[in-house]
């Protein structure tokens, strides 16, 4: 199916504690070089997956493998072929950019020969080779996550684990940290991607869903937001959105107020928006042209979540 | 229009040592109007909620909150405002209902008006089910809903919401975004901060701090059409090749891929062409090709540039 081969494979993964159900026979397949993002609220079951998925914790029942080891008799083979980068970026803040880097390589056994190279590589990309002398704590968000990043994949692990990486970053920042992530995915890095925003989501190749331990939906962002959202979505702008959410509250149809515009969703577009406009005016509140839009991908989340 | 503003800060400058958090922000906030301070983290956002909570004086510069100073009446401001902050300041070893009283005696609420007003809460947030379970048991929804309704309990002219909704589900968030709506047709004045631009969107206005200033302020629609770029969405079939192209062609200015898209911003619209015509000619096909409106994270980028 791949000419690349798999990346991640597990099968009926399941894990609970007590009598709670964290992880509900999940089963998954990454291909090597894919960007894989695992989209999902806190609480759903993401992190006792990842741990899974990286040796840490083991499976009530299930199993697979990740980077060609098995996940329950080779997870030592497992921490060796993978980085991981979580949220809080874990550099220390009081040692100097230099410094995170040489203690970095230190834990991560980078061979002797490799360390100058793989330094320059990241002050390279993080564009910090002016600065390395600097304690860490005085650099801007931006700049310390392309670092973290750096340090993370320090031993040039063949998969990438990324736990919310651009969380409260600035949205520039955001863009360079994720070419960066095409850069190292074209170059045959598995990327693989934890978030709950949804707006992250939206940079990776191939998502899954969860809620509640489950995979609820699988698929490219384009084929969850056709495929699966069985509704449509209009856009109304209105002159008096408040007023015009309580005319259609009262007819029984719920919409959102985003700034200027309402947004709706319907069943069936075309019998809708007549039926929007008629009580709009009868209301006196003056709506401009209704347009169907793309949903988003929080759209498609909660209308899978509210027809489970 | 002689309504006094819900908010009036001018100058707000504060620096903790060295460090300059705000930087003679000035803000403006009508009556009613649910406004968004959106930035990325350490932009401001959290010091500017805390002065114009009353909780922590600025350095130098003034704000009137509920026609209240911020730095001579800081009590009398804590009184018109609600303030739900971060970690929503419950106490997780008491019950939903006593969490509330709590609230209710911090803020001196009479002992009659409490009944009908609590109940209240409790019927708009969800919560009557659940009102005698520990705090500390509830979800992350239910807790952000529970915190709301404590930060109302004394019915606040202005509301001060330091990024609600921060990891906190989708179903609840959309929810959340109803129970403000609800509080918008009271004429309640909603303030609240976000790190999501897609969040940003549901405000009647935002406006974009960085480092500790205001740098853009509008309506979302009005933003998003003031970019004088026309954005197109192409999905091709070779994502990464199609990029590599989409850099050396002339008239574009911003290139962003997202997943199986990339956005692409013409400074000229007959450029069209050249993009279709450059993707063609080295083979690659193009699923998709339509006009979008820029997001806010387009016009961010392309108004404000880096860091």
């Amino acid at each position: 199916m791949s000419e690349n081969g798999i990346a991640v494979e597990v099968k009926d993964l399941r894990r609970t504690f007590g009598s709670f159900v964290a992880v509900d026979d999940i089963s998954l397949r990454v291909e090597k070089g894919e960007i894989f993002g695992f989209l999902g609220p806190n609480g759903a079951g993401k992190s006792t997956t990842i741990r899974m998925l990286c040796g840490l914790l083991s499976p009530t029942s299930g199993g697979g493998s990740v980077a060609g080891f098995d996940i329950l008799r080779e997870s030592e083979s497992i921490k060796k072929s993978i980085g991981y980068m979580s949220q809080r970026f874990s550099l220390y803040d009081d040692l100097t950019i230099e410094e995170n880097i040489n203690f970095f390589s230190g834990i991560y056994n980078v061979p002797r020969q490799k360390r100058a190279e793989r330094k320059d590589w990241i002050l390279s990309i993080s564009g910090l080779h002016e600065r390395k002398e600097e304690l860490t704590r005085n650099l801007p968000t931006g700049f310390k996550q392309r670092l973290a990043l750096g340090c993370a994949v320090l031993h040039d692990p063949s998969i990438l684990f990324l736990d919310e990486p651009t969380s409260g970053v600035d949205p520039m920042s955001r863009r360079n940290f994720w070419k960066l992530i095409y850069d190292m995915a074209g170059r045959g890095t598995t990327v693989f991607v934890t978030t709950h925003y949804m707006d992250e989501a939206d940079y990776c190749g191939r998502l899954a869903l969860i809620y509640r331990g489950r995979i609820i939906a699988e698929g490219t962002p384009a084929v969850l937001r056709h495929r699966f959202m069985k509704q449509d979505v209009l856009e109304i702008p209105v002159d008096r959105p408040v007023e015009a959410l309580e005319a259609l509250e009262k007819e029984g149809i719920e919409s959102s107020i985003f700034g200027s515009t309402l947004h709706v969703v319907v069943e069936d577009a075309d019998a809708a928006v007549p039926r929007i406009e008629r009580i709009l005016s009868a209301g006196s509140i003056k709506a401009g042209k209704i347009e169907k839009i793309l949903p988003s991908l929080e759209d498609v989340f909660v209308s899978l979540i509210e027809s489970s | 229009m002689n309504e006094p503003p819900a908010i009036a800060a001018r100058g707000l400058t504060r620096t903790f040592g060295k460090t300059v958090a705000l930087s003679g922000l000035d803000l403006g906030i009508r009556r009613g109007e649910l406004y968004g301070l959106v930035g990325p983290d350490g932009a401001g956002k959290t010091t500017t909620m805390r002065i114009l909570s009353g909780v922590m004086l600025p350095t130098s510069g003034d704000a009137l909150v509920a026609a209240h100073s911020v730095v001579n009446e800081p009590e009398r401001v804590k009184e018109k405002i609600g303030y739900m902050s971060q970690r929503f300041g419950l106490y997780e070893d008491l019950t939903v209902i006593e969490n509330i009283h709590f609230y209710a005696d911090l803020f001196e609420v009479p002992a009659k008006k409490r009944p009908p007003r609590i109940e209240r809460l409790l019927g708009f947030s969800n919560l009557t089910p659940f009102k005698d379970r520990l705090a500390g048991n509830l979800s992350g929804g239910m807790k952000q809903k529970l915190g709301l309704a404590c930060a109302l309990i004394h019915t606040p002219e202005v509301l001060l919401l330091d990024e609600p909704t921060n990891g906190v589900d989708p179903v609840s968030r959309r929810d959340f975004w109803k129970i403000l709506y609800d509080l918008l047709r009271e004429k309640i004045t909603i303030f609240l901060s976000t790190a999501y631009l897609d969040e940003a969107e549901r405000c009647t206005r935002i406006g974009l701090i960085h480092a500790g200033r205001i740098l853009l302020e509008d309506q979302p629609a009005l933003l998003r059409r003031s970019l004088d770029m026309k954005m197109l969405e192409i999905r091709p079939d070779n994502i990464r090749r199609a990029a590599q192209v989409l850099e050396g062609v002339e008239g574009i200015a911003a290139l962003s891929v997202y997943g199986d898209r990339i956005h692409v911003g013409l400074r000229k619209p007959d450029s069209f062409d050249a993009v279709s015509g450059a993707l063609e000619s080295h083979g690659i096909r193009i699923e998709s090709i339509r006009e979008i409106v820029p997001s806010l994270e387009d016009v961010f980028i392309s108004r404000v540039g880096h860091e």
